[in-house]
């Protein structure tokens, strides 16, 4: 049974280079800041960071999950307030966990929570799901 | 920069995108999802970036898309959308402003199936200086 407050079951997440390699692809955004890391450092970043809406795409998978497959997710939306880093030869976690913060009308609003190395990459994520 | 008189405007993009199974099959893999009957809740970003690229970018409207970062995404469904699916793409652009020499756009589009609008997302594009 769900209720207002519920805390949602948490699900992690492995980011590593193939992914964001399998992700350019699927997705058609080969910024090279995704995959090559002489070209992220030299437009000022750490490392090779992964595509936000790859992160967005996992928790999306999250929220599928949780709605009993993507048919019946009705809202998703984030904010990108922190890369995720994904350093050559490493898996980087992505942490999720939501709360229900409203059950209405045949429809549960989540909002979500996802870190990356303990640092959260996401703000301000809600979904509304049919359930 | 960003003309500032495209804001408030409307653009259809140039042609119709026709979903491919392969496709979600393709996206599916990536997130580890099993049933690939349905498009993911975020598949359409595929479409959207895409049309946003060419709609953005033409020489009226006039966006850097070399500098581009991604602020933040929404994504509202009408119709779940399926291999097969036929769907044209119009981007709305809402707002604009200019803050500490970045440009700050806000694109909405609509995703329609025939006549029925199946999806709409906005998307908060940030232009570094």
């Amino acid at each position: 049974m769900i209720e207002v407050g519920t805390v949602l079951e948490e699900k992690v997440f492995y980011l590593d280079r193939a992914l964001l390699k399998q992700y350019a692809d699927a997705s058609g955004d080969q910024n090279p800041i995704h995959q090559n890391e002489e070209f992220a450092v030299s437009v000022g970043l750490p490392n090779v960071i992964a595509h936000g809406m790859l992160t967005m795409a996992l928790v999306g998978k999250y929220v599928s999950d949780f709605a009993g497959g993507s048919a019946n997710v009705l809202e998703y939306s984030a904010r990108f307030i922190k890369p995720v880093i994904v350093p050559l030869g490493e898996k980087v976690d992505l942490t999720v966990t939501a709360t229900v913060s409203e059950i209405a009308d045949g429809k549960v609003s989540i909002s979500l929570s996802a870190t990356s190395a303990g640092v959260k990459v996401l703000g301000m994520a809600k979904a509304v799901v049919r359930k | 920069m960003l003309n500032p008189d495209s804001v408030g405007s409307t653009f259809a993009g140039t042609e119709s995108i026709t979903v491919s199974q392969s496709e979600i099959d393709a996206f599916c893999a990536v997130v580890g999802e099993s049933d690939t009957t349905i498009a993911p809740p975020t598949f359409t970003i595929r479409i959207t970036l895409t049309q946003f690229e060419e709609i953005l970018t033409r020489p009226e409207i006039g966006l850097d898309w070399s500098r581009l970062v991604h602020g933040d995404q929404k994504f509202e469904i009408f119709i779940p959308v399926k291999a097969g699916d036929q769907l044209t793409c119009a981007a709305t652009i809402e707002s604009y402003r200019v803050a500490a020499g970045n440009e700050i756009v806000s694109v909405r589009s609509d995703l329609h199936k025939g006549s029925e609008l199946a999806v709409s997302a906005w998307s908060t594009l940030v232009v570094r200086a």
